[in-house]
């Protein structure tokens, strides 16, 4: 193991690593959001919509990530939209992300009780504080691990990225070998900073778990 | 757009090609999900174990094949392995790693979910040891561990398109060799090849997570 060369590459990791995060944030937050609505729709039934969203799901699910992110970024560029490589692998993860976070909320929702949502209209409350105060609380510390596993899920799954030419931590790992033939140190690099990324994320959900599953748990 | 452009899949032995280079991603996805199937199975039985130095080894197991993304196991395994193996063997060997270390937990999460009293309700009846479980642990077991195997199953055919990544021809590298034959005559070709791997994915997948999804609501109840 060539330590000089690890020292030396470390800068080239690091700045890989930032894209890797912004990407990962990005589509994390745009997935949530996504996932969010869609899982609205199909709660309260909205009629077209909730089938526009039904289909978008399985064809989001029933697809691999990296023939979604070619079909973005050199099917569609084909016939008119053309986007940067960044803002196809942000929306090539949203499009992916969205239908997972999107189950992930419906089961929350799907799992608050009728009853308590028929005792909150009997005590008289309207149904934007029955949503507040009631559903959305209950709902939300279901949906709470699905949507940290998704989280994680979208990280890893950003390493695809590479492939439409973004540097990200594989792409730097890709050159490096090919440049220098230092195989050792660019793959021990590359697990490491994926690990600097994902284990902190990972600790960080689990505790935000605990706290906002505190009322499943009690005291 | 020009829509004659769908044509660039059918035409000579494209479409040939293509299925060929699609026989190559399924040999990789079903050997993989055969051999996690099996190992899962006894990996699921050992993680389940009363030993906790066991259950510990197997779980540090699970979450380093977890923490870290599949693309870079597949790195990993066909750089440091590829001088005697090419990249098919490499992810075959890859996704049943991974594919057993997934299986090993949802075969344990069925395995405990078991009410104790189960067992003891049939040993009390005076069944005898194969009885039980040929009647109670096997039957109920796989009722609710079978949804998710298949999931995982999807799941596991899914990211065999990864294999392009590491230099195996299948039906990813097909359709790229096809577009960079015709791009100059039909511009568009990028998009109609993509979209024809997007919908024979899409062909694949569907129907085995909707068997998935009917089975959990048929035993759920």
């Amino acid at each position: 193991m060539d330590f000089g060369f690890i020292i030396q590459s470390l800068p080239l990791y690091w700045k890989a690593a930032q894209l890797t995060l912004t990407i990962s944030v990005w589509a994390i937050g745009l997935s949530l959001l996504l996932g969010f609505f869609c899982s609205l729709i199909l709660y309260f039934q909205v009629p077209v919509l909730s089938l526009i969203v039904k289909i978008y799901i399985e064809i989001s699910r029933n697809t691999p990530s990296l023939i979604q992110l070619f079909f973005l970024y050199y099917g569609l560029t084909q016939i008119g939209l053309k986007l940067e490589a960044e803002l196809c692998a942000v929306a090539g993860l949203t499009f992916l992300g969205g239908s997972y976070m999107a189950e992930a909320f419906r089961s929350g929702l799907e799992a608050v009780g009728k009853t308590q949502i028929e005792s909150g209209l009997s005590i008289g409350l309207s149904r934007s504080q029955l949503v507040r105060y009631v559903i959305f609380p209950q709902a939300f510390s279901v949906s709470m691990p699905a949507l940290e596993a998704n989280a994680i899920f979208l990280i890893k799954e950003t390493s695809i990225v590479s492939a439409v030419a973004l540097p990200d931590l594989m792409f730097i790992a890709k050159d490096l070998i090919g440049m220098y033939y230092s195989t050792k140190e660019a793959l021990t690099l590359l697990v490491l900073f994926y690990l600097i990324l994902l284990l902190p994320v990972s600790l960080l959900l689990t505790a935000l778990e605990r706290k906002v599953r505190y009322g499943q748990f009690g005291n | 757009m020009d829509s004659s452009g769908i044509s660039v899949v059918f035409e000579g032995f494209n479409l040939l090609r293509l299925l060929n280079g699609l026989l190559v991603t399924a040999r990789i996805a079903l050997i993989s999900v055969f051999i996690s199937g099996v190992l899962g199975i006894v990996l699921g039985i050992v993680m389940t174990s009363k030993w906790k130095a066991v259950r510990s080894v197997c779980r540090i197991y699970l979450e380093a094949v977890r923490i870290i993304p599949i693309l870079v196991w597949l790195f990993i395994f066909y750089f440091t392995l590829n001088l005697e193996l090419g990249g098919e063997l490499v992810s075959i060997i890859v996704f049943s790693l991974w594919g057993t270390a997934e299986m090993g937990d949802i075969v344990r999460g069925a395995v405990e979910s078991l009410p104790k009293h189960q067992k003891e309700s049939g040993a009390a009846l005076g069944l005898t040891y194969v009885q039980i479980y040929q009647y109670i642990i096997i039957p109920q077991t796989v009722r609710r561990l079978l949804p998710a195997a298949i999931n995982l199953a999807t799941r596991m055919i899914k990211t065999t398109s990864l294999v392009v990544l590491i230099g195996v021809v299948e039906v990813l590298k097909v359709g790229q060799q096809i577009i960079e034959r015709s791009i100059l005559e039909v511009p568009t070709a990028s998009f109609w090849i993509y979209g024809f791997i997007f919908l024979l994915y899409f062909a694949i997948c569907y129907p085995v997570s909707l068997l998935s999804k009917r089975l959990e609501r048929k035993w759920q109840s």
